[in-house]
């Protein structure tokens, strides 16, 4: 059972997670795409594409902002399309600064924080401001109401926990607020409020160097005008995130260590209580059940035919090895359906070419909105 | 200018970084990075190097710095967590943690056990930390620096040969290699500040540390190594040493050969069919791989090391044995 078209209809987020290298990029822009080739006004935000897939979207010369992807491609490279289909690449640093732009009750407040050193680094540096700030874009996106479907793909986490808690690392700048008090260059504060803090304070500040205390109290102080507002705005991406008509998919690769990425992401999403809608498997093998009768007479049956008994028994050596992996994928991959309780499992197979172009997606949605019996048929080569 | 003939050679060769001295082996180093972008088999590489290098006698270390654990899984080996763990024979394996290496810093530097616990329980210090950007990367680095010292600071500290650490992947690009010299920016002063210069010479030091790429033979991941290298050299300062191309297949077919099977794969059916397609996507997959490799020779100024594609469900321990015999 289960099409990507079935399990995203009647939503508008789709959310494409997984660990990094499993063909999160591909899959988003793919799933975009076909959904858009039905008839909607479809965006992807995608971040850092690489460079030939972004160039087949003519995304070039983008900055972080949506743009409609030229209709006369679809046609050039024989791709249907009935919606429209749109792109943006994020730009997490750029998406901060307009964020603070917004919070900021001033201009002064917003470039006290801009011109910090410490935030400088927490806005491009820090680990986890990337998910942050494309769940932040998704949000503001999915608030102007101008497209139909959001398709989101997430940076390539270390952790499948950074990019759920992304909005939970506020919390770190909000504790800040009440730190503000005590970094005051005086020091008088510490001494009302105990010395467990001065004690504290003053090893840390013989850690880091005084000036590095002085960054962040800084810092501090000029975030505190804007924490309610940040707040307020945390506790709408996260009810966003966990609504009914937004879908996370997990995206991941036959393999046994994507697999088992992919069952602890999908642990982490019924934890957090967020919509699941089923996983895609990238690059499978799929196995050529049905002919596994035949195959002990292989060599010999290819002998004959090719007249070749050294090429036949390279032919006969080369499919025993693509069985194996197909047999390893389907193992994992019931593995995975069972882990998972899910019969949504949607399988691409490993393709002959690299997918980095129009042509190359719609490829990919054949089997992305393929029944599953369909799938089964057009890897077989029978469709 | 007649009289002068010459042949215009194929590809340019790729100029050497310039070296004044010669550049020991990668595993005559004390420490050896091993990078590259997710899912292109970094740990399976980085055991690799590490069964290689306890094979020819050295006390080896690999780090992991994900707390994912993918090491001590591949030898089929209970969780280590913060604890150098022994593998096999001259191989540790540990997971480096970054709050623990925290609290392992901080009670280097206070000494005091006692003050330590009673710093790490005010909330006010773990705010500050938490909010410090790059102290976590920082203390990580420093603890795979510690484990590096022939003279241990950590009490009755083993020492090693050689330090290999899995590192994270490249999706935040170079970040946690370039940790400590940005780190060494923010913080101007203080002991901090010189620490952090200390991990910026390690880490820059072509004498004692290496550097190896893993990458897949794809168009993608090429490009991606291709600006891996680039950027380590310009913004940290690392000249890469070699490049791991992972996953290569075998060219089992050649062109005649394929155009035979293309026609038995159209005229037959059943097993025989099935077996030419798959024959043919092989020959077709091995010969886009060729493309991408001579690509990545062309595009990066470091060795390129090819190593096969195994055909193994699992990529265990044995299949990093595998790989260990074909480094080099």
């Amino acid at each position: 059972m289960a099409s990507v078209g079935e399990v995203l209809e009647g939503k508008s987020i789709c959310i494409c997670a997984g660990s990094g290298g499993v063909g999160k990029t591909t899959t988003s822009a793919a799933i975009a795409l076909g959904m858009a080739a039905q008839g909607l006004k479809v965006c992807v935000l995608t971040i850092d594409p690489a460079k030939r897939l972004a160039d087949s979207l003519g995304l070039d010369e983008l900055g972080n902002e949506a743009r409609q992807v030229d209709p006369t491609l679809f046609e050039e490279q024989g791709v249907e399309m009935e919606g429209e289909l749109w792109a943006m690449m994020l730009d997490a640093k750029a998406t901060f600064d307009e964020l603070i732009a917004r919070q900021a009750p001033d201009e002064e407040s917003r470039d006290r924080v801009l011109d910090n050193r410490i935030y400088q680094q927490i806005s491009s540096a820090l680990a986890g401001s990337q998910e942050y700030m494309a769940m932040e874009k998704l949000f503001e996106l999915h608030t102007e109401g101008d497209f139909d479907l959001l398709v989101l793909d997430t940076p390539p986490t270390r952790n499948a926990l950074d990019f759920l808690e992304a909005p939970k690392r506020l919390t770190q700048f909000i504790e800040g607020k009440s730190l503000r008090v005590f970094m005051k260059p005086t020091g008088l504060a510490a001494k009302v409020t105990g010395r467990g803090v001065s004690v504290a304070l003053g090893v840390f500040k013989k850690l880091v160097g005084f000036d590095l205390l002085a960054d962040l109290a800084e810092f501090f102080n000029a975030f505190s005008s804007m924490v309610d507002g940040f707040q307020a705005r945390a506790r709408r991406v996260n009810k966003l995130l966990a609504d009914p008509e937004t879908c996370f998919l997990v995206v991941c690769g036959p393999q046994g260590e994507p697999i088992d990425e992919a069952v602890y992401f999908h642990r982490k999403l019924v934890e957090a209580k967020l919509p699941f809608g089923g996983v895609v498997v990238n690059k499978v093998h799929y196995p050529a059940d049905e002919l596994q009768a035949d195959v002990e007479d292989l060599p010999s049956a290819l002998a004959e035919k090719l007249g070749d008994p050294d090429l036949a028994k390279r032919v006969a050596a080369n499919f025993a090895d693509y069985q194996a992996l197909a047999e390893r994928d389907a193992r994992n991959i019931d593995h995975l359906a069972g882990e998972l309780r899910t019969s949504c499992v949607i399988r691409v197979p490993y393709l002959d070419e690299d997918v980095h172009d129009l042509t190359g997606l719609s490829q990919i949605d054949r089997y992305l909105f393929a029944t599953a019996e369909e799938r089964v048929e057009i890897a077989a080569g029978r469709a | 200018m007649r009289g002068y003939s010459y042949e215009a050679p194929l590809f340019l060769p790729t100029p050497e970084i310039a070296r004044n001295q010669p550049i020991p082996e990668l595993l005559d180093k004390r420490l050896v990075i091993v990078t590259g972008k997710g899912g292109v088999g970094k740990t399976t590489v980085a055991v690799a190097l590490g069964l290689r290098a306890a094979g020819e006698g050295k006390r080896t270390i690999v780090c992991e710095v994900s707390s994912q654990e993918n090491a001590s899984r591949m030898f089929e080996h209970a969780s280590v967590g913060f604890h150098e763990v022994e593998m096999e024979e001259n191989l540790w394996s540990i997971s480096i943690d970054p709050d623990e290496s925290m609290r392992e810093y901080v009670l280097l530097q206070l000494k005091v056990r006692a003050m330590r616990d009673m710093l790490f329980r005010s909330r006010i210090f773990n705010y500050l930390a938490a909010a410090t950007p790059g102290l976590k990367e920082l203390v990580t680095i420093g603890k795979i620096w510690e484990l590096a010292q022939l003279d241990r600071k950590v009490k009755k500290g083993r020492k090693y040969d050689l330090v290999i650490v899995d590192a994270p992947a490249t999706g935040h690009g170079v970040g946690f290699l370039q940790t400590p010299r940005t780190f060494a920016s923010i913080a101007r002063v203080g002991p901090i500040h010189s620490q952090a210069q200390q991990l910026d010479r390690f880490i820059t030091d072509q004498e004692n540390t290496g550097t190896a790429i893993v990458a897949l033979p794809e168009e993608m991941p090429v490009n991606e190594t291709m600006a891996l290298e680039r950027d380590l050299r310009d913004e940290v300062g690392v000249a890469v040493d070699r490049v791991y191309l992972n996953g290569l297949y075998p060219e089992r077919f050649k062109k005649p050969e394929a155009e035979k099977l293309a026609q038995l794969a159209e005229s037959e059916d059943g097993a025989a069919k099935a077996a030419a397609r798959a024959a043919l996507s092989e020959y077709g997959r091995a010969k886009t791989q060729r493309t991408q490799l001579g690509r990545l020779k062309r595009g990066v100024e470091a060795p390129v090391k090819t190593l096969p594609f195994l055909f193994e469900p699992e990529l265990d321990v044995e299949a990093a044995r595998k790989l260990a015999g074909k480094l080099g």
